[in-house]
């Protein structure tokens, strides 16, 4: 399956943190066309295990990218047809006037979040953002007939289909983490056409955005030698300062600091260099906000890496990454865990 | 949802470069008119011959909506824009936009919340404080895409809505000219002069000069106009309200509509049992403002859809409130035989 027609089928799925099932599903039957067995967990982790070449002692392998997304939640349901709501995830308040959604009650109903007109807010008000609790979401349905089709508590996702851009930027919703799906995908492939010992296991995870949840529980399942974590960090953007940004053309971030393991980070960079693979490299001082916050401190420990991919916009509507980078970090991924080989051990010798 | 009303909202035409909707008007009109012409402002007049001649009436519909025009390239390849027509720029972040005659796509991104300041988060974001992004690596590649001058429009899809609506943008006066379109299906007694104008939005540029040239008797102009019945908003301050039939209008900041004109149009709601509600605000304008100055003075009145959300990417209109305005307008007509 072509990666960015995954990504743009995935970017129009439902999945806010805790309600994945929709996506999670999805994730799975793609998974099945390249795993040999594929496990769905009570929480809608997604789990494809893939060998090649089967030898005692090799490492289990865990990749791990999140499925769900930042969104909104129903708080109250008014007989007027308007809807108020909260967020779900780190949602910047001033992207949300004018914006459509979709509510997922009963029915997928298309919504509209509006706010007071510009021309009836007084100076003052017209000076500050608008606050999300003075906003509401326009559903066009009023009294009993919206109150059948919507409870509170439902979730709601923003609208915002898969765009191509100039070149090979493309933007949309949710391509924080679905990018790293995609990525998952990628090495899926990759790693199709290559000879590889170890035994992986490819995690698409759940509530991230709420505190890296799923990679809590499936890396306890699975049990894993080593972590690999995929996510997005911050591309370049003109209004933010370029010291906290990436490029988004210089192939994928690998992280550096105490999360991730020393050793095993450099063998990845080895890798890359081996195979003439362009990366960048961020320094995180303390626990990254990714699975690999998680993943590194399961059971007695998993030496962990962490590779991200620049994204600009993070956390809005028009998401935006170069597809080129989730292909260059798919193939640095199948290249690093074909190298694995014995004495794999000692590169994470302290 | 009508098919023809999904081409006239999604078609582009911010004002100044009004040329893709007008085609499309004109292409509709040229099969319900005897004649139609393009004015020197690019006013497009559907001339339909009376039946008894004599008396001329116009009526008025602007073909133009909101939107933005490229005015720098940045080093970086973004593109920074002003806002054609009147924009709160705080419904420009998170959307998207199509640029230009080949609508490339652009979207209008904003520094992630996670390296903003909490303080940040409160303020509110000046239309020069924001750029489109196009993909484009460098000033060089951008001016590949797009050039100084290029407008760009809302990309939003228009569809159903909720019971009985529609979300679109541009309802803002689209609705107006679909109605126009289909008034322009009956021969009256008296010349009708359908006028669908240019640059409404920017300060109503177009309209003067199309009454100009007709020097009609009296002009009924076909809005799509604010309607503030949203919470936040008192019951005293909603000017419209969405499902409430046409909204007529005794004065705004542009006009007064001609009292007769207006007790007419009252008179034959009634008549006809069509719903209808007077536009309680007076502000805001319209292209009557431009028409009833012209020559020596020309009656005129305003029926207006009301539509939530105008001036944003998505707004809301009820289907009911524009059959009705349709109606009511096309009883009107008929009572000025």
């Amino acid at each position: 399956m072509d990666t960015k027609d995954f990504l743009s089928e995935l970017v129009d799925l439902p999945g806010i943190s805790g309600y994945e099932e929709t996506i999670s599903l999805k994730v799975s039957h793609v998974f099945e066309r390249y795993c040999d067995e594929v496990r769905t967990d009570a929480f809608y982790n997604v789990y494809g295990k893939m060998t090649d070449k089967i030898v005692e002692g090799m490492p289990k392998v865990m990749l791990a990218a999140h499925i769900d997304e930042i969104g909104l939640m129903v708080k109250e349901v008014c007989e007027d047809g308007f809807l108020r709501f909260v967020s779900v995830g780190g949602v910047d308040q001033r992207i949300l006037p004018g914006l459509e959604v979709v509510v997922r009650g009963k029915e997928d109903l298309a919504g509209i979040i509006g706010a007071k007109p510009p021309h009836l807010q007084t100076a003052d008000e017209a000076k500050k953002a608008l606050e999300m609790k003075d906003m509401a979401i326009d559903v066009g349905i009023c009294g009993e007939k919206l109150k059948s089709l919507i409870n509170v508590g439902d979730p709601i996702t923003f609208k915002s289909p898969l765009i191509t851009l100039n070149g090979s930027m493309i933007s949309g919703k949710s391509l924080d983490d679905r990018a790293g799906a995609a990525i998952l995908l990628e090495t899926m492939k990759q790693l199709d056409e290559l000879r590889f010992e170890a035994e992986v296991y490819f995690v698409a995870t759940v509530q991230e955005e709420l505190g890296t949840r799923g990679a809590i529980i499936s890396t306890f399942r699975v049990m894993p030698d080593i972590g690999i974590a995929i996510d997005v960090t911050h591309g370049d953007m003109p209004d933010a300062p370029k010291e906290e940004t990436f490029a988004m053309d210089k192939g994928p971030v690998i992280a550096v600091g105490p999360n991730m393991h020393p050793g095993l980070t450099k063998k990845l960079m080895d890798t890359a260099k081996e195979y003439g693979i362009e990366y960048l490299v961020e320094v995180e001082a303390g626990p990254t906000g990714t699975d690999a916050r998680s993943i590194q401190i399961s059971r007695s420990g998993v030496p962990t890496v962490l590779i991200q991919i620049p994204l600009k916009y993070m956390h809005t509507t028009v998401e935006t990454i170069n597809i080129e980078t989730v292909k260059k970090a798919g193939m640095l991924i199948a290249r690093f865990i074909s190298s694995m080989k014995e004495g794999w051990r000692e590169w994470m010798n302290y | 949802m009508d098919e023809l009303l999904k081409r006239l909202t999604e078609a582009h035409g911010v004002s100044g470069d009004e040329g893709e909707i007008r085609e499309i008007l004109k292409k509709e009109a040229v099969n319900l008119a005897d004649e139609v012409s393009i004015d020197r402002m690019g006013n497009l007049v559907a001339f339909k011959k009376g039946t008894k001649g004599g008396k001329k009436i116009m009526l008025c519909a602007h073909m133009d909506e909101v939107g933005l025009i490229i005015h720098n390239i940045a080093d970086n390849g973004t593109l920074k824009f002003s806002t054609v027509g009147s924009i709160d720029p705080r419904v420009l972040i998170s959307k998207k936009v199509k640029i230009g005659k080949k609508k490339h796509h652009g979207i209008l991104g904003l520094k992630a919340i996670h390296l903003q300041e909490p303080e940040e988060r409160k303020t509110v974001v000046k239309t020069k404080q924001l750029y489109i992004d196009i993909g484009a690596k460098s000033k060089d590649e951008a001016l590949k895409i797009v050039n100084l001058g290029d407008y760009a429009a809302f990309d939003t899809d228009s569809l159903p809505f909720g019971q009985g609506r529609i979300k679109a943008k541009a309802l803002d006066d689209r609705l107006g000219c679909s109605i126009l379109l289909d008034l322009l299906k009956n021969r009256y007694p008296f010349d009708l002069y359908a006028c669908f104008t240019v640059q409404e939005e920017i300060g109503i540029r177009g309209a003067g000069a199309a009454a100009f040239g007709i020097k009609p008797s009296m002009a009924l102009i076909v809005e799509g106009t604010t309607c503030s019945d949203v919470p936040g908003v008192d019951e005293h301050m909603r000017s419209t309200r969405l499902g409430k039939g046409p909204a007529i209008t005794v004065m705004d900041a542009t006009s007064y509509s001609n009292k007769f004109m207006v007790n007419k149009l009252i008179e034959t709601a009634i008549k006809e049992n069509i719903p209808y509600q007077m536009k309680e605000s007076v502000t805001g304008g319209n292209d009557a403002g431009a028409i009833h100055v012209s020559g020596e003075g020309i009656k005129t009145a305003v029926v207006s859809v009301p539509c939530r959300y105008i001036h944003s990417p998505v707004s809301v209109a009820d289907m009911n409130d524009y059959y009705s305005t349709s109606r009511l307008v096309e009883a009107f007509l008929k009572g000025c035989e």
